[in-house]
């Protein structure tokens, strides 16, 4: 069922009103719009400034978007008040990035799971302890640790902490903003795993925000992939990483680390009679982005050249076409709208390149 | 609290400071057991002993009625103390009260408030109180209301400042996801982050605002005689400078020391208080 769903979610940011001048924006999300079904893991990916985070606060209500709908359990977000907005609050939670800046220093653990039990009335003040001390089991703490002080915690263990808080309101959303990304990879490994067995013991939904591929491949069901503040590629995660279809997500895929060589390998079945573009390059072999390596059966690491372009001042066309290593006539014109590719319909992929659809 | 802990550690070690908190200490103790400790009454006047240098019957020697100059010094402390103190709280609440809401709301909120802060620095303070006063009936109470009112801008700008960084951080933006209301997210969250540069700033008010009463008690427009003040000694100092040098030199020397106390106090605070050094050691 669904329980999450974001349609045309736009955010601009005001940059400079200069006198007698047009107001600069910056586009931080685009037009995006994802779906996130009850017990599942939607993935957003993307590189760092493409708005990922924007989205996130958005769909917390926490920032107005410019423009777009939220609906939560099938009401509108951004029309919910009092009770319906309380409810709203304890449905939706989330788990930050950087776990020295989400707890506040001069509460301690106590107060801080406690406080959203207060809030919410959860609880009274005897079933406070027995609540926080199990709460603080299911994330891998003893109950000593409520008496402490976040700074007397490690990285990983003030994650956990984040988590419980997250769940004390027992939430069916999570929002995970990168919430591995600034821990060590060892900790990174445990704290994935804690979500995942929250995933399978509470039948929580994550939108989970990372540019982290391996931890998307492990935890996520459907992932978005997003440039410049559009989701680019939408599919499910096996479809996504057995056969990338963006030129953007393959690249994604080809620079992440590997261990073997042929550990991510792209075995891709190019429907190159559809595709608009001469077949000399855009070969059925993956690897062949570069043209001499065309009958090159091994993945190469595919290079991105260029810089992020500025998400004030927009290329025109595709976002990604100044940087696109398959770009062709159309790209720098049109803008590609996210649709469905035409022979994956029953995987219900959809790609935004006019590689995929053309007009 | 550990984080009290280190604080104070911090703090103690910090030389200067420590000296300046024991003076403070001092002081605070001196004016509250004024009754008990002074050896005259302040007010009694001796007309056989007038202008009589230090000695055994008076340490610090008499003013021009012959009243005793320490005990009057004694009894002057807790003007100061009071005026310090007072002044001072009543700054604090309406700068943290102005400047909260100032940044927690931002925008149009946040440019008046931060517009009539601009319009009140404008004020030279000093004559602002003069003229305050100067329609007002000068006493005690006055000069610290006075004092407050007029000396709230520095605190309201620095919680604005903290609050408006405070307010972007993740903790807060969890709690608000929590659904903590704007009041918890301002108290609980916000404001026990934010006191820091305060404290230190309201150390630094005190010695301003015992400056101050010093200043309006020696133009007699501050306590008014015969209650005594450290700046209404001054004045009957000025008077007979060349015939006795104890009545400027002593109060002058307190509020000196005083002041001067308190600003190492509050510098000592500032070095303990940097929340960049809290998570190192321990």
């Amino acid at each position: 069922m669904e329980l999450l769903r974001v349609s045309g979610l736009k955010k601009y940011f005001p940059v400079s009103k200069k006198f007698a001048s047009a107001p600069l924006v910056l586009k931080a999300v685009d037009g995006i719009s994802l779906s996130v079904d009850e017990d599942k893991v939607f993935a957003l990916v993307g590189e760092s400034g493409c708005g990922k985070s924007t989205v996130a606060r958005i769909v917390l209500r926490l920032m107005p978007p410019t423009a777009g709908d939220i609906v939560f359990e099938g009401k509108n977000i951004f029309e919910l008040k009092g009770d319906s907005l309380k409810k709203f609050r304890r449905s939706v939670q989330i788990v930050f990035q950087d776990p020295f800046a989400s707890l506040n220093p001069r509460k301690t653990v106590f107060d801080t799971i406690a406080e959203p039990l207060k809030i919410h009335k959860i609880a009274d003040k005897k079933d406070m302890r027995d609540r926080c001390v199990e709460l603080l089991k299911k994330v891998g703490l003893g109950a000593e640790a409520m008496k402490r002080y976040p700074h007397e915690f490690s990285g990983g263990q003030r994650q956990r902490i984040c988590i419980a808080r997250a769940l004390s309101v027992n939430p069916r959303l999570i929002v995970a903003d990168e919430p591995l990304s600034a821990l060590d990879v060892s900790i990174q490994a445990q704290i994935l795993n804690l979500l995942q067995e929250l995933k399978k013991e509470t039948k929580i939904a994550f939108l989970f925000i990372s540019h982290d591929l391996k931890v998307v491949h492990y935890f996520s069901d459907i992932v978005g992939v997003m440039y410049l503040g559009k989701i680019v590629e939408h599919a499910k995660t096996e479809d996504l990483f057995e056969d990338p279809l963006h030129p953007y997500t393959e690249i994604l895929l080809s620079s992440a680390p590997k261990i073997k060589s042929d550990r991510f390998s792209i075995q891709r079945k190019a429907p190159s009679s559809k595709l608009q573009t001469p077949n000399s390059r855009f070969g059925p072999h993956s690897g062949g982005f570069a043209e001499e390596n065309e009958s090159s059966k091994e993945t190469k690491l595919i290079t991105i050249t260029g810089e992020v372009p500025s998400p004030i001042n927009m290329p025109s066309g595709c976002p990604f076409h100044p940087r696109c290593p398959r770009r062709f006539e159309p790209c720098d014109k049109r803008v590609p709208v996210l649709k469905q590719v035409q022979d994956q319909e029953a995987k219900g992929r959809l790609v935004a390149c006019h590689l995929w659809n053309p007009w | 609290m550990r984080l009290i802990g280190v604080i104070s550690k911090r703090f103690i070690r910090n030389r200067l400071a420590f000296i300046g908190a024991v003076i403070v200490a001092f002081m605070i103790a001196i004016a509250i057991l004024a009754p008990y400790i002074a050896p005259y009454d302040p007010t009694a006047i001796d007309v056989h002993n007038v202008l009589s240098p230090p000695g055994k019957a008076h340490l610090l020697g008499t003013d021009e009625l012959g009243r005793d100059v320490l005990a009057r010094m004694i009894w002057g402390s807790r003007v100061s103390l009071k005026v310090g103190f007072v002044a001072v709280g009543i700054a604090i609440l309406i700068g943290i009260i102005v400047g909260s809401i100032a940044g927690f709301y931002g925008r149009k909120i946040d440019a008046v408030f931060m517009r009539f802060v601009d319009i009140m620095l404008a004020f030279p303070t000093f004559f602002l109180i003069l003229a305050v006063i100067a329609i007002l009936e000068p006493s005690i109470f006055t000069i610290m209301i006075v004092i407050g009112v007029t000396g709230w801008m520095d605190v309201a700008r620095l919680v604005r400042a903290e609050c408006l960084t405070l307010k972007e951080r993740d903790f807060v933006i969890a709690a608000r996801a929590l659904g903590a209301s704007d009041i918890r997210l301002i108290f609980r969250h916000i404001l026990p982050n934010a006191l820091s540069p305060v404290f230190v700033a309201a150390t630094f008010g005190v010695a301003g605002a015992i400056l101050i009463e010093s200043g309006l008690s020696f133009l007699g427009l501050g306590v008014q005689p015969p209650n005594p003040s450290w700046g209404n000694i001054l004045t009957a100092g000025k008077d007979n400078i060349e015939v006795a040098w104890w009545l400027s030199v002593y109060p002058g020397l307190a509020i000196l020391i005083t002041v001067l106390s308190y600003n190492l106090v509050g510098e000592g605070l500032r070095d303990a208080l940097d929340p960049r050094l809290w998570d190192v050691e321990i």
